[in-house]
């Protein structure tokens, strides 16, 4: 194993925002922020569907704040095929709600919370997630 | 007061991951090649998070409501059950794949990359598909 690109400073402060955010959240709205579930819940609920699409537009300025303060360009690749991404996007999908939790929502709110269900949830997608980028990335 | 309050965590929130980069699949694959090339970034990223929260959450949990909302809505859900594995692995599967979650993938939108909008498009039928068995 070699280490490579590790960036920890960005990664620690872009982590204490989003901390900073569920906290927020937590303290004056009452609920632990999981995107998966406010993304499927703004489609499917009543409840709370204001707050929520709000939250995901929220999610969707922030690179264009970010753009327009500090004026540096964001860069992603997204290199998988067409079939990949559609197939990667619903595995995400179905597997959060089935399991009702995602990153944020098992791996920060739930693990937060010390809930256990969240921590064998997190344990769980890590694993496979190494386990797929380790045979993705031999074939 | 309390709308206010979600559109801000969700700017905090979208800031925070593309200052931790995490808004990029390719940081992400990268954590996950722990067997390779590993970039431990994103374990930083949870553990800047978790303290946060964490703290946050045990200091709040006992008031009687929150600031600006009637009452706490946390899940009360405890069991470990075969959909929170099998859901786990699915997701788990589905990230290795592109790199990508549900909050950096709905962020990414911003970027107006054709990539990551056809993955929230597959991700919302995800939900759907999820929602009918259920």
């Amino acid at each position: 194993m070699n280490i490579v690109n590790f960036t920890p400073i960005t990664a620690l402060s872009g982590g204490l925002l989003i901390g900073l955010s569920v906290a927020l959240f937590f303290i004056f709205n009452g609920r632990m922020i999981g995107i998966s579930g406010i993304a499927s819940n703004f489609l499917i609920s009543k409840d709370n569907r204001i707050e929520n699409f709000l939250f995901l537009f929220g999610l969707i300025l922030g690179p264009l704040i970010y753009n327009q303060i500090t004026d540096r360009e964001i860069n992603i690749s997204i290199s998988s095929s067409l079939i990949l991404l559609v197939t990667g996007g619903v595995l995400v999908g179905f597997g959060t709600r089935l399991s009702s939790g995602c990153t944020s929502g098992h791996g920060i709110s739930g693990i937060s919370r010390f809930s256990l269900r969240s921590i064998i949830a997190t344990i769980t997608f890590m694993i496979v997630g190494i386990l797929t980028v380790l045979i993705t990335g031999s074939l | 007061m309390n709308k206010i309050v979600s559109l801000l965590c969700g700017i905090i929130f979208g800031i925070g991951l593309v200052i931790s980069e995490m808004i990029n699949p390719e940081k992400v694959l990268g954590f996950l090649n722990i067997f390779r090339d590993w970039d431990p970034s994103l374990a930083f990223v949870m553990i800047g998070a978790l303290v946060v929260s964490t703290s946050t959450f045990h200091l709040f949990k006992n008031k009687k409501k929150p600031l600006f909302s009637s009452n706490f809505l946390i899940s009360s859900n405890k069991e470990v059950d075969k959909k929170l594995i099998i859901g786990s692995v699915f997701f788990g599967a589905g990230w290795g794949l592109i790199g990508l979650c549900p909050g950096p993938a709905i962020t990414s939108l911003a970027l107006l990359n054709m990539n990551s909008a056809l993955f929230v498009t597959s991700m919302f039928v995800g939900f759907y598909l999820a929602l009918k068995i259920n």
